[in-house]
């Protein structure tokens, strides 16, 4: 048993390492990114003192974090106040162990498939661990006994239960023609067939919305609507605890940049080129990194170029647009599958 | 491994299910419930249910107690106080409940007699994965499956009746002034 079970541990130890590093590198990269995206979008100059192009900046934004004063109101309800940050990183953190990162290699002797964890139930394990976010928003809320946060955090959770919803639908629309909830399944299949981005067109649309409300961005990030709410749910929250919701925020999207790669865009394949082995395994992670790299800069693109939603408007396109455009397409994706189409 | 897994969790379960009922303030309550439904999820996924697992997490701790929280936040729900008085008086619906589990149980148990046990099988792996459990999910079990759909769904039509604001014009009927405040 201990024999057995001890490569198996490293394995996955291994991939981990490669899955932690990627999207803890992204967080620094992302911030820059942002930064400068803004500026360039904005047409002003951005941070470009530190570093060449300010690439340091990150740096100093962290160092800024770790010295900063840490305030904890006195009405602060603690252990909640205290909890909600740490929570705010586990679900961006623990989804990527179901994103594959490669084909299946031989090595060692072994066979090893590059997903962190080979679960029968990729996808789904991928959605409930991300509906597990929406904790650390309630709690802070509550946690800083503030009005402004506790509105930010009731805005938060209603927008978030709501678009999972449609997210939810329209990741199933894909799973169909599939058959399968495991990922490296999904990237087959579209090795096989076409990337799933074109047959499921309605589906990526609702996808790629429900993902922005999923991660509190522009156009939706009412929750910390600063002209109505300050800040919103992370009002009270200053330093490292402040900073923690700030990766968060990346990392959830990095992980949801990871799955919609994955399930549209052929994940770490390369189209019309099959590689296999080592050689399949860099080029693999290389190019899942540049397609969520593509999937960010989107993201921020979006976030400095629309107007915020107001709440109604926002509640209204989820329930009564892309919940029953995500339900027909979940309808009209079963037919043609049935029908032999997809 | 397994071994030490399995205590972890379920002594985890343990304690927060016990936090659920004891806790004072409803807030921690609910947390602890959250903690308690991912504990046997990982239980399930332990016993080599990992579907079950997965849609324990989905729809309980990342949807319904969502809920909870949310009512309890909303009616800002305080601090149990630690006088009994918040029971006195409710010896009547408290001898019902109890009363009316016991005719339930009698139910079933007449039910279960008259019926005969049916036969019990060990599920298998093939049952619990997830390919297994849909086929007989939509195939063996598809009238109970969609008479469960159907109950969801008068549920759902229920509590928006019930949540809908009246008429403003219509036959007025008497807003509970409870509810307004909503």
């Amino acid at each position: 048993m201990e024999t057995m079970a001890s490569p198996v541990l490293i394995d996955v130890a291994v991939k981990l390492a490669v899955m932690l590093g990627f999207v803890l590198t992204v967080v620094p990269v992302m911030v820059w990114v942002e930064r400068r995206g803004s500026a360039l979008i904005q047409d002003r100059p951005g941070p470009n003192r530190l570093g060449p192009f300010g690439l340091i900046q990150p740096l100093a934004d962290a160092v800024k974090f770790l010295f900063k004063e840490d305030v904890t109101p006195s009405a602060a309800d603690k252990p909640l106040y205290l909890m909600a940050p740490v929570l705010a990183l586990i679900p961006a953190f623990t989804t990527i162990v179901v994103i594959p990162f490669g084909p299946t290699i031989q090595a060692f002797g072994r066979t090893i498939p590059l997903v962190v964890a080979p679960a029968e139930t990729g996808v789904l394990l991928f959605l409930s661990l991300a509906s597990l976010g929406v904790y650390s928003l309630i709690l802070a809320g509550y946690g800083s006994n503030n009005k402004f946060s506790l509105l930010g955090s009731i805005r938060a959770s209603a927008q978030m239960i709501s678009y999972e919803l449609a997210l939810t639908l329209s990741v199933l629309a894909v799973v169909i023609p599939v058959s399968s909830f495991y990922l490296p399944d999904v990237v087959a299949y579209q090795q096989t067939h076409m990337w799933n981005c074109i047959p499921q067109v309605i589906g990526f649309v609702v996808f790629l919305i429900a993902s922005f409300a999923e991660t509190n961005r522009l156009p939706f990030d009412l929750p910390e609507a600063e002209s109505e709410l300050v800040a919103g749910f992370h009002t009270e929250y200053s330093a490292m605890r402040f900073a923690s919701f700030f990766m968060g925020e990346y990392a959830s999207m990095t992980a949801l940049s990871c799955l919609g790669v994955t399930l549209y865009f052929g994940g770490w394949s390369l189209p019309f080129v099959h590689l296999e082995g080592w050689i399949g395994a860099v080029v693999g992670l290389l190019t899942l990194v540049a397609k969520v790299g593509i999937c960010m800069a989107v993201f921020v693109w979006v976030r400095w170029t629309f107007p915020r939603f107001r709440y109604d408007q926002l509640m209204r396109l989820g329930w009564k647009v892309l919940l029953p455009l995500a339900i027909l397409n979940l309808l009209g994706v079963a037919a043609a599958t049935l029908a032999g189409w997809l | 491994m397994e071994m030490l897994i399995f205590l972890l969790f379920a002594a985890l379960a343990l304690g927060s299910s016990l936090v659920v009922v004891l806790h004072r303030n409803p807030i921690y309550a609910t947390i602890s419930l959250v903690l308690t439904l991912f504990c046997v999820a990982v239980l399930f996924v332990l016993l080599g249910a990992p579907f079950l697992g997965v849609l324990q997490v989905l729809i309980y701790t990342g949807a319904i107690v969502v809920l909870f929280l949310f009512v309890i936040m909303l009616l800002n729900i305080q601090k149990q106080g630690r006088d009994e008085s918040a029971f006195a008086g409710q010896g009547l619906q408290a001898a019902g409940a109890i009363g009316g589990a016991i005719v339930f149980f009698l139910l079933v148990g007449l039910a279960l007699w008259r019926s005969g046990l049916p036969e019990l099988h060990p599920l298998t792996a093939d049952l619990v994965a997830l390919k297994g459990l849909s086929r007989d999910l939509f195939a063996e079990y598809l009238l109970p499956f969609e008479i469960v759909g159907l109950l969801l769904l008068v549920a759902v039509i229920g509590a928006t009746v019930v949540a809908r604001k009246p008429p403003e014009d219509g036959p007025a009927t008497k807003t509970n002034p409870e509810g307004a405040e909503l």
